[in-house]
């Protein structure tokens, strides 16, 4: 496995008392696979991301549980450490691609430093291939566009200059939170297309943050489901999409409007996830869950071999039993 | 929940009884104002009755004397209580002020804000020429040239009014600027937008929809205000433009202690310049305070 | 580039003509400059003749005209209180105010600017609570109190240094300098030090909150996030972002020095500009009053134009505007 999160928990403490925003997070993403991971917003899934590569706004901590990358844990390295893993082990792409450049500086030089910083490029070499990193995430006449700065872009294309920023130092995973959620419908697509492909060529695996099913369907290997600080479920993409196993996912799935045929009504989830200081005790979705019974709201299910995927549910504790 | 119970409960009074800085300077604010306020009944003497100031009494030396603690000036008057006079003086000027710049910020800055066009670009073009020069500078300006042109006898009796006005308006534009800002954000907000669509008009959404949102950071900036307005009231006083000789502020006195200070009676004036100084962090310290509290992001 | 300049000098013309304005109103509808001018026993003739000779009988725009053609070449008349042309007054005056204001913004921005940078990159030490803790006291502090305070300790109880004045001073033609005696040198520093501690304290916390909200942006943290060094990101990519409002705020600063340099002058006696005007609003004496008025918004529509070129040079997305 390229990279191991075993139990993770972050926690935020406040004056009311400490927030678990993540509890018992496991997965694991092998080299070149595409793990997505969805849920609505505040379920933790960009601070998963974050805890992995060691940006979690303080005061947010990494209270439990570990985080490797190739069997060496890496969520408790001191910082000149992480340094090195970030950018030349795992890169990152964020969601707003007008912000995460620096707007006084050109793309070339911003693509120059990150490579020196991991490779030992001359400033010639290190130039060349940056030319070549914008050709490659398609930035027309890259030659010239070397030395514009961000500000001259498209949200578009400056999302394609922070892919190559994020690859240009030849990652093993990337970290997409939410790649295409700022651009345009119109867009997204092509960036999608375009992580897939590079993801390909180079190997690199990705875990690819989003709240859009969609996205999920078309590039994921596997996808992670989260709810209220947890995965409840966690499978191969195909399998998530067309037999959901937890409740919750299954919802999530029937509220995505299908292309082949029409529907009356979509359906929908009653009820929001609740509050990072207020979850229930037992099962997290149990108030909303259609199929509650009294263990749920007692005692909290782990990850569960459940048909062909792993869920968080006692429906599937019973031999035999399927959602 | 009662009122009392909720501001019990708030994240404010949380941070404040936590913050044993803000706690402290809000104790030695109290104390000035307290200080100030109660000055006719808690002075020993009442320096601004001239029939009790004898010359003989000049010159005494701080800490020798019943009733003379902090000593007394030139004239004979006791330095106590002539800092607890004085700082009555300080006070009012300084909250006169802040209350008038705050007034006229506020509402020049929704204007140009809710209105947007002609009225908003004349009103910060206006803030951003007052904006080219230095506070002080424009409030010594507005308060010369008030000396100035008007005729003495008439300056003499609105000469506080004067200082008020002149502090005051030195301020106005950093008020006015972040409250358009705010209102600019506010006005395409939706509850904004419906309190249009059912026909409320222009006057009472600002009041009651727009201006409760803009207050916090207005509230900082007029604690902070506070601080700098009692500084240039006690700087005009210090050069001779500030209050008239008949009310003497805290400025007003250390200008006067300033002549003895190289013949070695320094008490006069480096006493109202502790007071002076107190007050002024006190003010301060909680003004920087209030900011972090309300913006806990910017910690 | 060009272009930018010359756009920007429009945009001052509107605020030398007010300022212009207000002088000019002054001279004209304040006192009495005729009766100021003519001796007791002069005759009503006299008063007329007087009248045409300065042109108070034509209407209001000629003489403001005149007036503003007049300032032009520097021409203000003469002074109330002491009956010598202004602009052999200021031009007497200027050098000291000039050096005074230049040692306390070498200082201000030497020392102010790395402080907060250092207290904005390393906002949780205890160094950095220290100072800022420390500035606050600066904030809070009157420059005249403060210019009190160092002459009872310097001046007369070590006896260090002198309590007022400019000690002895060069002549470079007509400007003289206190830069280039012991004596000069030693009289500058109280004031230089008075004036630039609410400065220097004031500056540092600013340019402590402009670098923590850069530091709180997503280029910053997606620099991180490719692994840059510390050093690369706090001093080059937060220290350029954070330079564009800081040029802004030193302009401010270098204002609030000229400004407070009429507070520092009369604590120390130093004879420059400042005093003067101080004293001469204490005699309202006007022709020095708009001269002064005129010559200090002179000297902030220049800073002004200054920032607005520094930002030009460091920000390339108002470069790519033109």
């Amino acid at each position: 496995m390229l990279l191991e999160v075993k139990d993770l928990r972050v926690e935020f403490p406040t004056r009311r008392g400490v927030l678990t925003a993540l509890n018992g997070v496991s997965f694991s993403i092998a080299p070149g696979e595409v793990l997505g991971v969805v849920g609505e917003s505040g379920a933790g899934k960009s601070m998963t991301g974050a805890a992995i590569i060691g940006l979690l706004e303080p005061p947010g901590r990494i209270a439990g549980g570990e985080i490797r990358l190739e069997g060496r844990r890496i969520d408790n390295l001191p910082l000149a450490e992480m340094r090195k893993i970030r950018g030349k082990r795992i890169g990152a792409i964020f969601q707003d691609p007008l912000t995460t450049l620096n707007p006084l500086y050109t793309v070339g030089r911003q693509l120059v430093e990150t490579m020196q910083a991991h490779l030992p490029l001359s400033d010639a070499e290190a130039r060349q291939r940056a030319i070549g990193w914008l050709e490659q995430v398609g930035i027309p006449a890259a030659a010239q566009r070397i030395d514009a700065y961000p500000h001259q872009f498209s949200g578009g294309m400056r999302q394609r200059v922070v892919i190559a920023l994020a690859l240009c130092a030849e990652p093993q995973l990337v970290v997409a939170d939410e790649p295409t959620t700022a651009l345009d419908v119109s867009i997204q697509a092509q960036i999608i297309a375009l992580l897939k492909r590079l993801a390909r060529e180079q190997r690199t695996a990705i875990m690819l943050v989003t709240h859009d099913m969609g996205v999920i369907a078309e590039t994921a290997d596997r996808v992670a489901v989260m709810y209220a600080g947890r995965i409840i479920e966690i499978g191969p993409v195909r399998d998530v999409v067309r037999h959901a196993q937890h409740p919750y996912t299954a919802g999530l799935m029937a509220s995505i409007p299908p292309l082949d045929r029409k529907v009356e009504r979509l359906a929908q989830i009653d009820g929001s996830m609740p509050r990072l200081n207020a979850i229930p005790p037992g099962c997290p979705f149990s108030p909303r869950c259609p199929h509650v019974f009294e263990r749920c709201r007692v005692a909290r299910p782990e990850l569960m071999p459940a048909g062909a995927t792993d869920a968080a549910c006692w429906l599937h504790d019973q031999p035999g039993a399927s959602a | 929940m009662n009122r009392v119970a909720r501001f019990l409960d708030s994240d404010l009074w949380w941070s404040f009884r936590t913050s044993p800085v803000a706690v402290a300077s809000a104790l030695v604010a109290l104390v000035c104002i307290l200080g100030a306020v109660l000055a006719p009944w808690l002075a020993p003497h009442n320096v601004l009755d001239l029939a009790s100031v004898d010359l003989m009494d000049a010159f005494k030396p701080p800490f020798t004397e019943a009733g003379w603690t902090l000593g007394s000036d030139d004239q004979g008057r006791d330095v106590l209580s002539a800092i607890m006079f004085g700082g009555r003086t300080s006070l009012l000027v300084g909250i006169c002020a802040v209350l008038f710049s705050t007034v006229v910020g506020v509402t020049l800055g929704l204007t140009a804000g809710y209105l947007g066009g002609t009225v908003d670009a004349l009103l910060m073009r206006m803030a951003d020429v007052q904006l080219t020069f230095p506070a002080f500078l424009v409030a010594l300006l507005v308060d010369g040239i008030a000396r100035a042109a008007l005729p003495q006898e008439v300056h003499e009796r609105i000469a506080l009014g004067v200082v008020v006005f002149a502090i005051g308006i030195s301020t106005w534009p950093q008020i006015a600027r972040t409250v358009r800002g705010s209102t600019l954000v506010e006005r395409n907000k939706e509850y904004v937008l419906a309190a249009r669509v059912i026909g409320l008009g222009n006057l009472r959404i600002m009041a009651t929809h727009v201006l409760p949102n803009v207050l916090g950071p207005v509230l900082v900036i007029a604690t902070l205000n506070l601080g700098l307005a009692i500084i240039t009231e006690a700087t005009l006083s210090f050069l001779g433009v500030g209050v008239p000789p008949t009310q003497p502020s805290l400025g007003t006195l250390i200008r006067i202690g300033n002549d003895f200070l190289m013949s070695g009676e320094w008490w006069i004036a480096i006493f109202p310049g502790i007071a002076l100084v107190a007050m002024v962090l006190s003010v301060n310290l909680l003004g920087d305070w209030l900011r972090d509290a309300l913006n806990p992001r910017l910690r | 580039m060009v272009a930018f300049v010359i756009s920007r000098l429009l945009q001052a013309l509107p605020v030398l003509l007010v300022v212009a304005l207000i002088s000019f109103a002054l001279f004209t509808f304040v006192g009495d400059p005729v009766a100021a001018m003519l001796s007791q026993d002069a005759s009503l003739a006299d008063r007329e003749n007087l009248i045409r000779l300065l042109g108070l009988d034509q209407p209001w725009y000629v003489q403001f005209w005149k007036f503003v053609g007049n300032a032009v070449q520097g021409e203000f008349g003469l002074s109330y209180r002491l009956s010598r042309p202004v602009s052999a007054l200021i031009a007497e005056r200027a050098p000291a105010t000039l050096e005074l204001a230049f040692c306390a913004a070498a200082m201000t921005l030497c020392i102010g600017v790395p402080l907060g940078i250092f207290t904005g990159i390393y906002k949780d030490s205890w160094v950095s609570r220290l100072l800022l803790t420390v500035s606050l006291v600066g904030v809070s502090l009157p420059i005249f109190v403060l210019g009190m305070l160092l002459i009872l300790v310097f001046a007369v109880h070590l006896g260090w240094l002198p309590s007022f004045g400019r000690g002895e001073t060069v002549q470079l033609g007509w400007w003289s300098s206190g830069l280039l005696t012991v004596s000069g040198l030693k009289a500058l520093i109280l004031p230089a030090i008075t004036l630039a501690v609410f400065q220097l304290t004031l500056i540092t916390r600013l340019v402590r909150a402009e670098m923590l909200e850069v530091l709180r942006t997503d280029y910053i943290k997606f620099a991180r996030a490719r692994g840059l060094s510390n050093r690369s990101i706090n001093f080059g990519h937060a220290l350029k972002n954070t330079l564009v409002p800081v040029i802004t705020i030193a302009g401010l600063q270098l204002g609030g020095i000229i400004a407070f340099a009429i507070v520092t002058e009369t604590v120390f006696q130093w004879p420059g500009m400042g005093f003067l005007f101080i004293q001469s609003v204490g005699a309202a004496d006007i022709p020095v009053m708009a001269a002064y008025l005129l010559l200090i918004s002179l000297v902030f529509v220049v800073i002004n134009l200054g920032v607005d070129l520094l930002y030009y040079l460091v920000d390339p997305r108002l470069r790519a505007q033109r």
